[in-house]
């Protein structure tokens, strides 16, 4: 009797990559696309050791949906995905002791779909479980810190992306705080700007009218075509104004790059901070007014602390779409983590790829999580 | 106190208030009343400026309120509205404090002002100071809705149709406790209703609208006995008239005093409509009357309910 459906897909998922797809590549070198290595290729104990968070997992989708079996279940899931990162990491080292020293080891699309398979089974316990948020982020920081330590105890780098990391290591370190400070220096401004304009917009039918539609198309427009956009003319501005230029100002660069970032921020913050806005209780604003309240005062005791979780689900998605947009700016030489993926896109090196993207993954899942802290504490209080 | 002179409101084409000319004594519970639409709550609303009038001026103490700050004249204004409009985020404190903390009081002193005005709403301070407005029941909320509009402790208080979705309990114990804060504080008080019980209950003077027009204006009893068109007729009611009229004396004013008549008795001040109910459900046509306190005073018969 099936219990768990969505279980059961992801272990049928699994079952089927396992046999079918390589779980490690073996390439003589990196420009040369690697052998399969299936996981029944494995040497010493193997892959006997996702057996048994394997055999939870598969007892999880005809266990009865009680509390305790979905936690046995989320720890089968989060043992098995640590598992199987380690046995990546142990296999390639096997497989390095043979290989020529440029060989490079990755792992195929059945560790990949193990992998986004035993999250999936993780996230969905977790759930099931209904685990209020702080205790969700703090699981999934014990996750991430499970995974640096593997990364700082050398267990995986016989692996291929770490091979590329060992190659940059003090680039890599610099591209994520590029990539950081591309993102702050693109969400700040557009949080001054973009809520006084949501407030605006809220009071003046005439600025919604235009501003709106404006920020909509500006949200079409493909991120390298507005790159573009911007090169000819701040090129333009720098040539006219050589002390700009010698500031750093110019088509190319981190500023364009931050221009274009915000204007796309912009659309979600001020579109939520005006929505906020709205969905204030008209009593709470008659009371507020027939009490003495000024503009000002009613704007900041009660519009904006009764539209604030409106607000940040909109500062929420520019954070998440500005931290993956950052990446297509590194084509206008902003630098940052999409550097090291374009780097590898250029150069076919998959493992410089997602040197590069996984970085990026994680700060988005990062940024997400606090946000949700954010949130969950927010709507402890009433709205 | 309050002077509407003249006064017009309109929406374009549309007429809400219509020449309306006003005067609200100091001390006096003024009740507006009309059906819906007929300009009550337009009419209210000029006072605190909410509205600015078309035509005519509106003064408080004397002073045309369009000369006055918008925001300074209300804070000398008590308001309560029907959709009580508590702040969701702030506690029964904050929430109570909002006009004080505008005027710049410290934060104890709004706390023992809040703990007061709770006690004399029948809230418990210790179990509601800090609560959220959604942890309360309606009737609660508007509690302390109206706490909050006696916080600063303002003159006059302006109430918009204050217990209009309260169930009927919980309505008749709110309007016993404004009646009793008015007359001890004797606050000026304007009060919008469409309810007449509720306007000869609590109204020492009944402003009759319809359509945006002042009708009448004039105490409840001469609203019963004299009302000035068909309109105020209807909205008083021809069929319970004589039960409107019992319900605006009292049980003391018809009391025999020292008479003794077996049976529960009725306080003395209770209405005599409610001194003819007892005696029509209880099938009797004497009651026994009571103080407060449950002293025997007397008694009441059904033949002294029909003198006028």
């Amino acid at each position: 009797m099936v219990r768990n459906r969505v279980l059961l897909v992801l272990l049928l998922a699994g079952l089927l990559a396992v046999p079918s797809l390589a779980f490690l590549t073996l390439a003589p070198n990196r420009l040369i696309s690697g052998a399969p290595v299936g996981l029944g290729a494995m040497h010493h104990e193997g892959a006997l050791v996702l057996l048994m968070p394997g055999v939870l997992l598969a007892l999880g989708v005809f266990l009865p949906q009680r509390a305790a079996f979905h936690a046995v279940t989320a720890a089968a899931a989060a043992s098995f995905l640590l598992l199987l990162v380690r046995l990546a990491g142990s296999e390639a080292a096997v497989l390095a002791q043979t290989a020529p020293p440029v060989a490079r080891i990755s792992p195929g699309g059945a560790f990949w779909v193990l992998l986004i398979a035993a999250a999936l089974a993780l996230s969905n316990a977790l759930r099931r479980l209904a685990v209020p948020v702080p205790v969700g982020v703090l699981l999934g920081a014990a996750m991430l810190g499970a995974m640096i330590l593997l990364l700082l105890s050398g267990a995986l780098d016989s692996l291929a992306i770490l091979r590329e990391y060992a190659a940059r290591r003090a680039a890599f370190a610099a591209a994520i705080l590029r990539h950081a400070a591309m993102v702050a220096l693109a969400l700040l401004p557009t949080l001054l700007l973009g809520v006084p304009l949501g407030v605006l917009a809220r009071h003046r039918a005439a600025l919604a009218a235009w501003l709106f539609p404006l920020l909509n198309v500006v949200q079409t427009i493909p991120s390298i075509a507005l790159f573009g956009l911007l090169l000819a003319p701040l090129s333009e501005l720098a040539a006219f104004f050589p002390a700009l230029a010698r500031l750093g100002i110019g088509g190319v660069g981190m500023l364009p790059a931050v221009i274009a970032l915000i204007l796309y921020a912009l659309l979600p913050v001020t579109r939520n901070t005006s929505e906020g806005l709205a969905g204030v209780s008209p009593a709470a604003l008659e009371a507020g007014r027939g009490f003495g309240m000024t503009p000002r005062q009613l704007l900041w005791r009660v519009e904006l602390p009764l539209a604030l979780p409106v607000i940040l689900s909109g500062l929420r998605i520019a954070t998440l779409q500005t931290i993956g947009l950052a990446a297509v700016a590194a084509l206008i030489g902003a630098g940052g983590l999409g550097a090291i993926m374009f780097q590898g896109l250029f150069a076919d090196a998959l493992d410089l790829v997602l040197l590069g993207v996984l970085p990026i993954i994680a700060m988005a899942l990062a940024a997400n999580a606090l946000f949700d802290l954010g949130l969950a504490r927010l709507h402890r209080m009433p709205r | 106190m309050i002077a509407l002179e003249h006064v017009t409101k309109r929406y374009g084409a549309v007429t809400v208030v219509e020449d309306l000319s006003l005067a609200v004594a100091a001390g006096e519970f003024c009740v507006i009343i009309g059906t819906s639409g007929a300009g009550k709550s337009t009419a209210l609303k000029m006072i605190n400026r909410l509205v600015s009038p078309s035509e005519g001026r509106v003064c408080v103490d004397g002073e045309d309120v369009s000369l006055l700050p918008p925001a300074a004249l209300r804070r000398r204004i008590g308001y309560v509205i029907q959709s009580i409009g508590l702040f969701p985020h702030w506690t029964v404190t904050r929430n109570i404090g909002a006009v004080p903390e505008l005027l710049g009081w410290s934060k104890a002193r709004i706390r023992a002002r809040a703990a007061e005005l709770l006690a004399l709403l029948k809230l418990a301070p210790d179990a509601f100071l800090d609560r959220y407005p959604h942890e309360l029941s309606v009737g609660q909320q508007q509690r302390v809705g109206i706490a909050r509009a006696l916080a600063a402790d303002q003159d006059i208080l302006l109430m918009d149709e204050p217990f209009g979705a309260l169930d009927p309990i919980t309505r008749e114990g709110l309007q016993a406790e404004i009646a009793e804060i008015q007359r001890s504080s004797r606050k000026t008080v304007v009060f919008v209703t469409h309810d007449m019980d509720e306007a000869l209950k609590l109204g020492s003077r009944i402003a009759v609208m319809d359509r945006g027009r002042l009708v009448q204006a004039a105490p409840p009893l001469e609203l019963l006995t004299a009302p000035a068109s068909d309109f105020v007729r209807d909205l008083v009611g021809r069929d319970d008239l004589g039960v409107k009229l019992l319900g605006l004396g009292t049980v003391a004013s018809r009391l025999r005093a020292g008479a003794s008549v077996p049976g529960e008795p009725i306080a003395a001040g209770a209405s005599l409509r409610q001194a003819l109910s007892r005696m029509v459900a209880e099938g009797c046509d004497r009651l026994a009357v009571a103080d407060a306190e449950g002293h025997p005073l007397g008694a009441v018969h059904l033949a002294d309910l029909l003198r006028r």
